[in-house]
């Protein structure tokens, strides 16, 4: 069994940790620090349930190792929430009833933001084909894409003089 | 489910990753987005995991000699947003939002795909209707490897146990270079059920030098060799009634209808093939 030491950034707080190698990210998460918001859904990188921020981009929690993370900054959905980033497409999730068992949900709003942050507008399609990778096994995804229409358009106007 | 134990080491240098791979059951770990899936499902167990992602100068994208040289570690991603490859490398361009979804482009690599070998992936099939070539470092020293020499069967390449995929290289698209890409899949960002990227020189109306790959279609990507001098000489539909392939069934679809569905994807591909360039 090997174990090694890493360093780094989870929400901002500095972490150092001994891992085994084997571990990946989203079961370092969970299980050593307790953030149980990402999920461990097919564990093979096909459901999307455990969408987490690595150096700024989304990626599999469970197809990277926590080992790969020392040095990285890692920003997980609890995160997300913290700083509000994502207030309101919580909301509209919400309002729009994107969500029933909530087991998606995090890695859904993760991958939402992933494409929103860029700034456009996107189309309907453009946002399937983005949470292409996201399954939701009850709501379906058409209340979800609502959701996330309505906040592209609405952080449109509020960027609009 | 979760990985069996193994050791983990990081590489430093090439030549260090090299001489690690000389250790029992040792496996390269790349972007991981294949790899770690298995080691999740227990498909394989390695006793050592190389990460070579700290390997400096495997990341570059660049336009010399009249090629495109692209460093095994470019990401999926970085591929997909790139100006250079964009203009240089369209093919590729094309291919890149088919693999996989955002989140998995952000950590798959060009050099993991290639060397993986996946026969329904989007890569290989790009490499040999390139002709591209591919690097390889080993024991003995660098070599270049071309891409037709390189798949050589189901997840099977012409790399040895230690040697290292370091970078792939394709002719740079000039004026006159035009190519096509499709696939079908059950769903967005899925391995293919069949296929096909291709590239050509237009000569006026006509077309030279068609090659058309396809994937999904059997053990490796193939050219369908029959079908290019069809293609070539004008006739789509002729193209499409010299399909020389032989698909297999497999658990997506039977052998009939991936040769029926190749023969829809041709069509479309051409359709693109005939385009001119903005």
């Amino acid at each position: 069994m090997t174990a090694l030491d890493i360093s780094l950034t989870v929400n901002g707080e500095r972490v150092t940790e001994r891992v085994e190698a084997r571990n990946t990210l989203v079961d370092f998460l969970r299980e050593e620090l307790a953030l149980t918001g990402s999920h461990v859904g097919c564990e093979h990188g096909v459901c999307g349930a455990c969408t987490v921020r690595v150096n700024g981009e989304i990626v599999r929690g469970c197809l990277m190792l926590a080992v790969q993370c020392d040095g990285a900054t890692v920003e997980t959905i609890e995160g997300l929430s913290d700083s509000g980033e994502i207030a309101d497409l919580q909301a509209a999730f919400e309002q729009r009833n994107a969500l029933q068992c909530g087991f998606c949900t995090p890695g859904m709003i993760a991958a939402a933001q992933d494409l929103l942050k860029r700034g456009d507008v996107p189309s309907r399609d453009q946002i399937r084909e983005h949470l292409s990778g996201n399954y939701c096994r009850c709501t379906g995804y058409h209340a979800i894409i609502d959701a996330v229409e309505s906040v592209a358009q609405q952080r449109a106007k509020g960027r609009s003089p | 489910m979760k990985p069996a134990p193994f050791a983990y080491k990081k590489a430093r240098s090439l030549e260090e990753a090299v001489a690690l791979l000389g250790e029992k059951d040792a496996r390269l770990l790349a972007g991981g987005q294949s790899l770690i899936a298995t080691l999740n499902m227990r498909l394989s167990s390695p006793a050592l995991l190389i990460d070579i992602n700290g390997i400096g100068g495997l990341g570059g994208v660049a336009h010399k000699n009249g090629k495109v040289e692209l460093g095994a570690l470019v990401r999926h991603a970085q591929a997909e947003h790139s100006e250079l490859i964009a203009k240089y490398a369209p093919l590729i361009a094309r291919a890149m939002p088919h693999i996989g979804h955002a989140a998995i482009r952000n950590r798959g690599t060009l050099g993991g795909s290639v060397a993986f070998a996946d026969p329904a992936a989007e890569l290989p099939a790009c490499l040999l209707a390139l002709d591209a070539e591919i690097d390889a470092t080993g024991p003995k020293g660098k070599r270049t490897i071309r891409a037709q020499d390189f798949f050589k069967g189901l997840f099977e390449t012409a790399l040895g146990p230690q040697d290292v995929l370091t970078a792939i290289r394709v002719p740079a698209a000039g004026k006159d270079t035009r190519t096509g890409f499709a696939e079908l899949a059950r769903r967005h960002g899925d391995y293919a059920i069949v296929g096909l990227a291709a590239s050509a020189r237009a000569d006026g109306k006509k077309l030279n030098d068609v090659h058309l790959a396809f994937f999904g279609v059997d053990a490796r990507p193939v050219r369908a060799r029959k079908a290019e001098a069809a293609l070539a000489s004008g006739s789509v539909d002729a193209a499409v009634a010299a399909l020389d392939l032989d698909p297999p069934d497999d658990v997506q679809a039977s052998g009939k209808v991936k040769q029926h569905l190749a023969g829809v994807l041709l069509r479309r591909v051409a359709a693109q093939l005939m385009e001119a360039r903005p």
